[in-house]
């Protein structure tokens, strides 16, 4: 869906982006994980052709500076906050966007229901909270349902409820065959959302690992030991799998490395999917991984 | 490798639309907002103000004295026109774009599937939208104040000066947007417009009877420098639609008039043309290269 190719990009004689290589494939998620200042914008930035950039970029196969208008029909595009004319309508726009996204026909409530926000065209933009406008940005971004969604800190500017709705909101729809392309510097989003992470530190990338590991780098994380009845794991570890955890078998049970922030999060995903539970415990990464080898 | 040689599983189809279609789309957007907008509403009453006030004081003077009566009034409104209608449309051009980047909207929209030139050219197409409104509501008035007082209208006449204060209109927004293109804040770019609109108004005429006078520069010159100047060429354009001279220009006019007499409003069309066509180019390049924040 994304191949980025030796991107570099500079301001003057400050490198944003030095020489960053990525493939994003169809249907997986990428987060881009780094502190402010790490490069996380400027990639986005030029994935959508905002940006003049040295390298190449190509999304679904074009390439993104030659072919910009193009490429962009298959992105929907997220940005930490949505910055638009504040007296339009929320239905003016949708219909505006649709236009320039080329969608014929769209049904308007069907559209905000699926962002949470049913009965809010009628409102202008400046009525709607921080929380509502991501989700109508996010509404907008699915117009003509693109195959790739490029999501900019989406939630930077949202209160604890607000983030942890829209994560839960962008979880579901990263598993309808949609790439993702997030940049994020909260842990919890990146666990969340993402399969791999390509973390940056100043402009440069230093690791693309899979999600389990960047818990593990972080050292910040514990190992949550799921004690459930065996017909149940494998479907457990499909479903945690689904929602960016990284869960292995162990003798009595499953495994799931989680960061500080989520050590809830599996339980939560396993009673609402009503996967039964009989005991859990927390372990340190070290424990966990002795525990793993005690049964092997 | 481009995409057209990539094996076709690569290449995804993408179905933007097409760019007159995105061009009227964000048209209709700038003109709505345009006309919304309450700068844009005080520009359309102080023109509407002045040239109501021209239009019956002239009437009101000239009570039945027929056509030399309206011509009076149209050279009133042609002065009306060149110190209001550039004002308008240089800061509008001037904030369009600018104004945009600043608020962090030119970012979203540019992140949509539209080319830079399609935002380019839809802010024209839009902002020229509501310019002519602006116009034709303002010399509409004037005409119908005209009528009611029982003064002399030609209607032909104010037809012709509300298209060239089109024209004049246009070339001062494709202005506009260029200070636009090149500044990074609204303010700046507004401020540009304003010293610009002194400039064109004030300061070239002074310039150019300075240089005429320092330089002692052959009436020829003194012509084609005038005529540089927009606002000049549409002063002298009207003028002599009306007169069919621009002999009142002085000698400038009178050497134009003798030299150029059946090829002037192709002169005058060609410099509001030129006015018009060569900041918009130049507009068009600079915000390809420009970031959107």
């Amino acid at each position: 869906m994304i191949r980025i190719d030796h991107l570099t990009k500079t301001f003057g004689k400050f490198t944003a982006a030095a020489d960053i290589s990525l493939s994003l494939a169809r249907g997986e998620s990428l987060a881009l994980w780094g502190s402010n200042g790490a490069g996380k914008t400027t990639i986005i930035r030029c994935v959508l052709g905002l940006l003049s950039f040295q390298g190449t970029i190509r999304v679904g196969g074009r390439d993104v500076a030659r072919d910009g208008k193009r490429a962009r029909s298959l992105i929907g595009y997220v940005p930490q906050e949505l910055a638009f004319y504040d007296d339009l309508r929320v239905w003016e726009a949708i219909t505006l966007f649709a236009r320039l996204k080329n969608v014929a026909r769209v049904d308007l409530d069907a559209t905000l229901d699926h962002v949470g926000i049913p009965d809010q065209g009628g409102k202008r933009i400046r009525e709607l909270s921080g929380g509502m406008k991501q989700r109508l940005a996010l509404a907008i971004a699915l117009l003509g349902d693109p195959p790739l969604l490029v999501l900019d800190e989406v939630t930077a500017s949202l209160d604890v409820c607000g983030r942890a709705e829209l994560v839960a909101l962008l979880g579901r729809l990263s598993g309808q065959g949609r790439s993702l392309l997030f940049a994020s510097h909260r842990a919890d989003e990146v666990t969340s959302l993402a399969q791999r992470v390509l973390m940056l530190d100043k402009g440069k990338a230093t690791a693309e690992v899979p999600v389990s590991q960047f818990v593990a780098r972080l050292g910040a994380g514990s190992v949550l030991h799921l004690h459930m009845p065996e017909p149940s794991r494998p479907i457990a570890i499909e479903l945690l799998r689904g929602h960016g955890f990284a869960p292995t078998l162990n003798g009595v049970g499953i495994l799931v490395p989680v960061p500080a922030t989520q050590k809830a999060v599996p339980l939560r995903l396993l009673a609402e999917a009503r996967l039964s539970v009989d005991d859990f415990e927390l372990l340190s990464p070290r424990d966990a991984s002795l525990s793993q080898e005690n049964h092997a | 490798m481009s995409a057209a040689t990539l094996p076709s599983s690569d290449v995804i189809p993408a179905h933007a639309p097409g760019m007159i279609s995105n061009i009227l789309t964000l048209a209709w957007r700038e003109l709505r907002d345009a006309l919304r907008a309450r700068s844009f509403l005080l520009y359309s009453l102080a023109f509407l103000a002045l040239g109501l006030g021209v239009s019956y004081v002239s009437a009101a003077g000239t009570g039945s004295l027929g056509l030399s009566g309206f011509g009076r009034t149209t050279a009133g409104l042609i002065n009306i026109v060149l110190l209001v209608v550039p004002l308008m449309a240089l800061t509008t051009g001037a904030s369009a774009i600018a104004g945009d980047r600043e608020r962090g909207m030119l970012l979203f929209l540019l992140a949509q599937p539209v080319s830079r030139l399609e935002v380019v050219l839809g802010k024209f197409l839009g902002l020229s939208g509501a310019l002519i409104a602006c116009i034709t509501l303002g010399l509409g008035a004037c005409s119908l104040v005209l009528a009611w007082q029982g003064g002399a209208t030609e209607p032909r006449t104010m037809l012709w000066l509300a298209s060239l204060s089109v024209l004049l209109a246009l070339s001062m927004l494709s202005v506009g947007m260029l200070v636009s293109a090149l500044a990074r804040k609204a303010s700046v770019a507004v401020g540009t417009g304003v010293f610009l609109w002194l400039a064109l108004v004030f300061v070239t005429d002074l310039g150019i009877m300075a240089g005429t006078l320092a330089l002692r520069l052959p009436v020829r010159s003194l012509f084609f420098l005038t005529l540089s100047n927009p606002l000049q060429a549409f002063k002298m354009w009207a003028l002599h639609s009306i007169d069919a001279s621009i002999d009142v220009l002085g000698p400038a006019g009178l050497y134009a008039m003798d030299t150029y007499h059946d090829t002037l409003p192709w002169m005058f069309g060609t410099s509001l043309a030129a006015w018009i066509v060569l900041p918009l180019v130049a507009a068009a390049l600079i915000f390809r290269t420009r970031s959107p924040v």
